[in-house]
């Protein structure tokens, strides 16, 4: 980079950004010290046993522990990922290689709407349509076919673990596809003609421009993620908000989020009250992990892609 | 003679005139704007009703409702970050210690019904508490069990799984439902219990009235239970419940009423503790009440006994909260029904005028 005397705007500049990732950095802290220190009765009452507990007991015994809200929050979230991803990526790579030019824009509007509807309507939409759908015609044929395993056994109702899955990958399609479309239009034209040149059909094209933009599909998915691990309203609507670890995805479950938003407000007991800043913070903490190691997989990818180059 | 007594009258008409606005119903001519309150979601509609007829009754006084939760309006009440507190549950013996110079106004009667849907069965199924708490533990699991059948032996009750149904937000409604169950079932009272979020053996959760209202609909052989608004707007059906009299009661206005008037005439002052006041566990034991339904619950109002430990509290505004609260047991009690609720019984309307007329202002009397 040459260098260029600072000059008075960029001084000014430069502080601005300072103090605007300052007050990012603030606020991340502020949040985690408020969670900490709300939820310090809590912690130190049960300890270790809050996160393997599987009582939630706010009226009698009094005992809180959150493992089955940990679980239904990452299965869900690994459904969602599991279902959303694949065709957020079919989404992006169709609006930046495949779909005719003039169609993209329109194509692309009408996937970007879907992130502006709100979550109350994707659960009003779950509990109305989605749910009673799945449970008279999907669930069946599931059950028919994969009843055999445990994951897919047992009655249902149409609310439950995977339902709530299920609409959490429609949620995150947006996101994943539009953040990824944006990455694989990134890549630079010469790289598409290259391999044109030697005789690649569209598709191995596509395929290398995906492998090309692998660290900017991992930012993608890693969005999807935290919207997924910190959904509410959509998936209290449609899980059943029912407190343990279901032997069945078809069964009802609970997520951190969903108790959370649930349980707040008419909470008075200040071991209850801590308990719930607890779900907070071990939800804060997850989210946490999964952006670092999302990051630590893309800088690992970035340096791989830098040694291919070298080559 | 004549102007002597032109003057003692135009001077009594003067005095009646200035005692009458001094009096309860009138205006509080020295304060123009808000009343802050917070509390339960379940009387919310009928407060909102409350302030926007207040504000024609006496322009420049508005009051704004916060409905954020029993919960929550207690603890912002505690706080002294609101003007008045609203809760669906009074204070408990913790909390009343707590607090000091809490008075309890009950403002409105509500009641909590069972609601279900069975294709096929349109109305008329009748159930005892005891039943009803065995179906919430997950004993009786099928509508076609021999316990429901013999309380019903002209329906036709088909052999399928129950679905239960209950709330998953934490809410007074929940509390009076799962205080009606600990009162009717031994089993419930020592492994569930009552409190605004229980461990529920059974169910799906669903958030809000609404919620569940919209999960028993989804559900055919579901069972529930809603605010009594609820149930009517969303024209449910309804569970005919046993009273301890002996009487399947349906969820009607003058149930609700008849509770109330049972359950009146053993409540405490406004500025004793009322933990142990519930209309629920009044009509436990009470085999007169043949009328009353037995799931119905006061919503209160919180209020400091002298103003002045609020802040921002001026001697105005809170003579102008107290006038409010006083129109609202009195002609506001006319709106309850349209949206509802059950207005007050008279012997509660005279508890309540004790009540407020201890309200002070550094020491100063409002009313």
């Amino acid at each position: 980079m040459p260098s260029h005397p600072i000059r008075g705007g960029d001084r000014i500049f430069r502080a601005a950004a300072m103090a605007a990732a300052t007050i990012a950095l603030f606020l991340v802290l502020g949040i985690a010290y408020t969670l900490l220190e709300g939820s310090y009765p809590s912690v130190g009452r049960f300890g270790l046993g809050f996160i393997l507990g599987t009582e939630w007991d706010p009226a009698i015994k009094m005992a809180f522990g959150a493992l089955p809200l940990i679980w239904g929050t990452l299965v869900t979230s690994a459904i969602a990922l599991l279902l959303g991803v694949p065709v957020s990526l079919g989404v992006g790579l169709l609006l930046s290689e495949f779909a005719p030019r003039r169609s993209r824009f329109p194509l692309s509007l009408l996937v970007e709407l879907l992130a502006a509807v709100p979550s109350v309507v994707y659960g009003l939409w779950g509990i109305f349509i989605l749910a009673p759908t799945l449970r008279d015609f999907v669930y069946p044929a599931l059950q028919a076919a994969l009843g055999f395993l445990p994951s897919f056994s047992g009655s249902y109702s149409g609310l439950g673990v995977l339902t709530a899955g299920i609409i959490l990958a429609i949620m995150i399609v947006p996101t994943v596809s539009a953040v990824s479309r944006e990455v694989f239009s990134a890549v630079p034209n010469s790289q598409r003609e290259a391999f044109f040149a030697i005789g690649a059909t569209r598709w191995e094209v596509a395929r290398h421009v995906f492998s090309y933009a692998r660290s900017g599909v991992i930012g993608a998915v890693t969005l999807g993620l935290g919207r997924a691990l910190g959904e509410t309203m959509a998936v209290t609507m449609v899980i059943g908000n029912r407190f343990e670890i279901p032997s069945s995805l078809f069964q009802p479950g609970y997520t951190m989020a969903a108790l959370i938003a649930s349980e707040f407000n008419e909470a008075t007991d200040p071991l209850y009250v801590s308990s719930i800043v607890e779900v907070g913070l071990l939800l804060f903490a997850i989210t946490l992990s999964v952006s670092i190691v999302a990051r630590l997989l893309v800088r690992r990818s970035m340096k791989l892609f830098r040694e291919v180059g070298n080559e | 003679m004549v102007v002597v007594a032109v003057l003692a009258i135009v001077g009594v008409g003067l005095l009646a005139a200035s005692l009458l606005q001094g009096g309860p119903s009138g205006t509080a001519p020295g304060f123009r704007g808000q009343l802050q309150g917070a509390g339960a979601t379940f009387p919310y509609p009928f407060y909102s009703k409350l302030a926007a007829e207040y504000s024609k009754v006496v322009p420049g006084v508005q009051v704004n409702y916060n409905s954020i939760g029993s919960g929550g309006g207690i603890r912002q009440f505690t706080d002294k970050t609101v003007d008045f507190g609203a809760s669906d549950a009074p204070l408990t013996g913790a909390q009343y210690s707590g607090v000091e110079g809490v008075l309890h106004v009950p403002m409105v009667i509500g009641g909590v019904v069972a609601a279900y849907n069975v294709p096929g069965l349109s109305s008329g199924l009748r159930l005892t508490g005891d039943v009803l708490a065995r179906i919430f533990l997950g004993e009786i699991t099928s509508w076609g069990d021999q316990d429901i059948r013999s309380l019903n032996p002209s329906l036709d009750l088909p052999d399928k799984p129950i679905v239960v149904v209950h709330r998953s937000d934490g809410s007074g409604t929940t509390f009076v439902w799962t205080q009606y169950l600990s009162t009717v079932s031994e089993a419930w009272a020592s492994r569930v219990g009552a409190s605004t979020s229980v461990n529920w053996p059974v169910g799906l959760g669903g958030s809000g009235n609404n919620g569940v209202a919209g999960l028993i609909q989804q559900n055919p052989y579901s069972i529930g239970y809603v605010e009594y608004t609820y149930a009517v707007l969303n024209d449910m059906t309804v569970v005919y419940l046993q009273n301890a009299a002996g009487m399947f009661v349906p969820p009607t206005a003058e149930a609700f009423s008849a509770a109330a008037e049972a359950a009146s005439l053993s409540l405490p002052r406004g500025d004793q503790s009322w933990s142990q006041v519930s209309i629920v566990r009044a009509l436990a034991n009470d085999t007169r009440a043949g009328a009353a339904y037995p799931v119905t619950s006061f919503t209160y109002v919180l209020i400091y006994r002298d103003m002045s430990v609020v802040p921002g509290m001026n001697l105005d505004k809170a003579r102008a909260l107290v006038k409010f609260l006083w129109w609202a047991i009195h002609e506001g009690q006319s709106y309850a029904q349209p949206l509802g609720y059950v207005p007050l019984p008279s012997s509660v309307v005279t508890l309540d005028e004790a009540t407020l007329r201890m309200v002070t202002f550094s020491g100063e009397p409002l009313l």
